[in-house]
């Protein structure tokens, strides 16, 4: 569809620019302010680029940038192919279709920090189903003082959370594809996989490619469920970027350094969201392309 | 024969195991939840035991006669319907911007929307709070429900220039033609053609600000405080008020379980546009 140029366009725009560029705009300045900054007693001071050098050099940011990765590609690795999986073993119509997605929706509409205490309870390792279970096994099992468990509870969490999401994309990638498609493959007596890699993957390329994105981003950006479960603990082991910014922030009121953090953080969600806009984007046009041909 | 007939069959069983052990381990934690929200708290601290032995309203009686306790439903909600109605109402004109015309900077613009969708609120927090109380709106539903714009109306722009690009640009010029003004035309013709996509639309909107619990938290103190800030000072104060804390953790997924249910037949199609 081919659009026409108007600037009025703009009218159009503004009152949605307006609200948003409040909320966008005025905050990140403040950010910008303070980062290059230093404050004692109350006072300000220039502090040039000191603020972006203490947090680039510590010890404290490249854990918790290192933990974030860790945490980030573990989730990925895992949620992706298994909403993969299991959008492909769903019904495609009918009522039981409807169930599965209803049920499988719900853990994305509990709020955040209700999805840190139920698996507080859940994982408990005297009350917890989850916790006696693995006790009862015979395994070990406790994350309020132990990393290795703490760990393995937050990433169960994350994917019972998120799994839905890239299961629900995936699973409309897979509506999108005609009867048409599996009758010729049939016909050609095509494999399993074989209809997998060259029907169903490449129809799903560019809803994956959002739910990296999404799943990235928001991994990224994790703080309440977190916070709720382990508190960032035990010691410092699960502790992300967000966590750790919230509490240099407003627990120990290093503003200064808190900003400079927030810019460089920001900075790296930037970056991570213009690689996959273009990735988007240019499927898009590849898209376009393909079905100027036909 | 037999063999073509008995590998489908089994296949389709096989099938049905994975989305079925799925939903097994979705909703084991949630019926732990309602588990321990029928216990008493005597019950709960005397241990372990998978289903409660003395079933009990009391958790939640306390909750919905304690006003500390209801009205932390009744701002979240408030903040989360005024947030939806704010991000409909300026994302329908601007969405419909983006999906008919071109102008001058208008792929730059929608960029920096979607990066504000990307935007850790962690890294504005405090920036927020400031900006809120110079504003005056510090503790208050507006302040909340503003906020939450900042990630919900790209979003919403986003999810209804998918639904308004599928609708043929005919129609706005034969209205046009037709002598109807672009209010006019917008309202009464347009709105009605694009009724499902504002009904996910709001469905989104809806959803992440109900759960958003950093900003909603951090910007209120009594007035206007969600009721996550609720649960965290139950949590805190009292120990082991567990069964409290589960009570009020099941009534927080009633809304969001009522509202899938009224949109279960567009959830898909709203994922479709691939647009979340």
């Amino acid at each position: 569809m081919t659009k026409a140029l108007n600037n009025r366009a703009w009218l159009l725009v503004l009152p949605m620019l307006l609200l948003v560029a409040i909320n966008a705009v005025i905050p990140l300045m403040t950010v910008v302010n303070y980062a290059f900054q230093e404050s004692f007693y109350g006072e300000f001071f220039w502090a040039g680029t000191a603020n972006f050098e203490a947090v680039l050099s510590s010890d404290r940011f490249h854990n918790a940038l290192i933990r974030q990765f860790a945490f980030t590609f573990t989730i990925l690795a895992i949620e992706i192919p298994l909403g993969v999986a299991i959008a492909l073993a769903m019904p495609r119509r009918g009522a039981m279709a409807s169930v599965c997605l209803v049920l499988m929706a719900l853990p994305l509409l509990i709020p955040w920090n209700v999805v840190g205490s139920m698996w507080n309870i859940f994982a408990l390792p005297d009350l917890g189903l989850l916790g006696y279970g693995i006790n009862w096994l015979g395994i070990d099992y406790n994350y309020t003082n132990q990393p290795v468990s703490a760990w393995v509870t937050v990433i169960l969490m994350d994917v019972w959370h998120w799994t839905s999401l890239v299961v629900l994309l995936a699973y409309a990638g897979l509506q999108s594809i005609d009867d048409a498609y599996y009758r010729a493959a049939k016909i050609d007596g095509a494999s399993r996989w074989a209809v997998f890699r060259y029907i169903q993957l490449p129809k799903m390329r560019q809803v994956l490619i959002i739910a990296v994105l999404l799943r990235f981003i928001d991994s990224f950006m994790i703080y309440t469920e977190v916070l709720v479960l382990t508190g960032g603990g035990p010691g410092n082991t699960t502790t992300f970027l967000s966590i750790d910014l919230v509490k240099k922030a407003l627990g120990e009121q290093v503003l200064g350094e808190a900003a400079a953090m927030s810019i460089i953080y920001f900075l790296m969600t930037l970056l991570v969201c213009w690689l996959f806009f273009t990735l988007m984007t240019q499927s898009d046009a590849k898209a376009e392309y393909r079905a100027g041909k036909d | 024969m037999s063999t073509t007939n008995a590998r489908p069959t089994r296949r389709i069983r096989l099938k049905w195991l994975v989305p079925t052990l799925y939903i097994i381990f979705l909703m084991l934690p949630i019926y732990w939840l309602i588990n321990m929200s029928f216990k008493t708290t005597n019950e709960i601290l005397a241990g372990f035991s998978p289903y409660p032995q003395n079933f009990t309203l009391d958790s939640y009686i306390e909750i919905l006669t304690n006003p500390a306790w209801y009205w932390g439903y009744i701002n979240s909600l408030t903040y989360v319907i005024l947030n939806t109605i704010i991000s409909v109402a300026v994302a329908l004109p601007a969405a419909y911007a983006f999906s008919r015309y071109r102008f001058v900077g208008d792929k730059h613009l929608f960029f920096w929307l979607l990066t504000n969708r990307m935007a850790p609120p962690a890294v504005f927090m405090f920036a927020f709070i400031e900006l809120y109380s110079s504003l005056q709106l510090f503790d208050s539903h507006l302040a909340v429900a503003l906020a939450h714009c900042l990630f919900n109306i790209p979003l919403a722009v986003w999810i209804l220039e998918g639904f308004m690009s599928g609708v043929p640009k005919e129609i706005d010029e034969t209205a046009y033609v037709d002598g109807y003004s672009f209010p006019h035309f917008f309202v009464k013709i347009f709105m009605p053609l694009i009724a499902s996509g504002i009904g996910v639309t709001a469905f989104f909107c809806f959803m992440f600000s109900w759960v958003e619990m950093l900003l909603a938290k951090n910007l209120t103190t009594v007035q206007a405080q969600p009721i996550a800030s609720v649960m965290t000072r139950t949590a805190s104060s009292s120990g082991y008020e567990l069964g409290l804390l589960a009570a009020a953790g099941v009534l927080t997924l009633i809304p969001g379980a009522l509202v899938i249910y009224f949109v279960r037949n567009y959830i898909a199609k709203g994922f479709a546009l691939g647009r979340v």
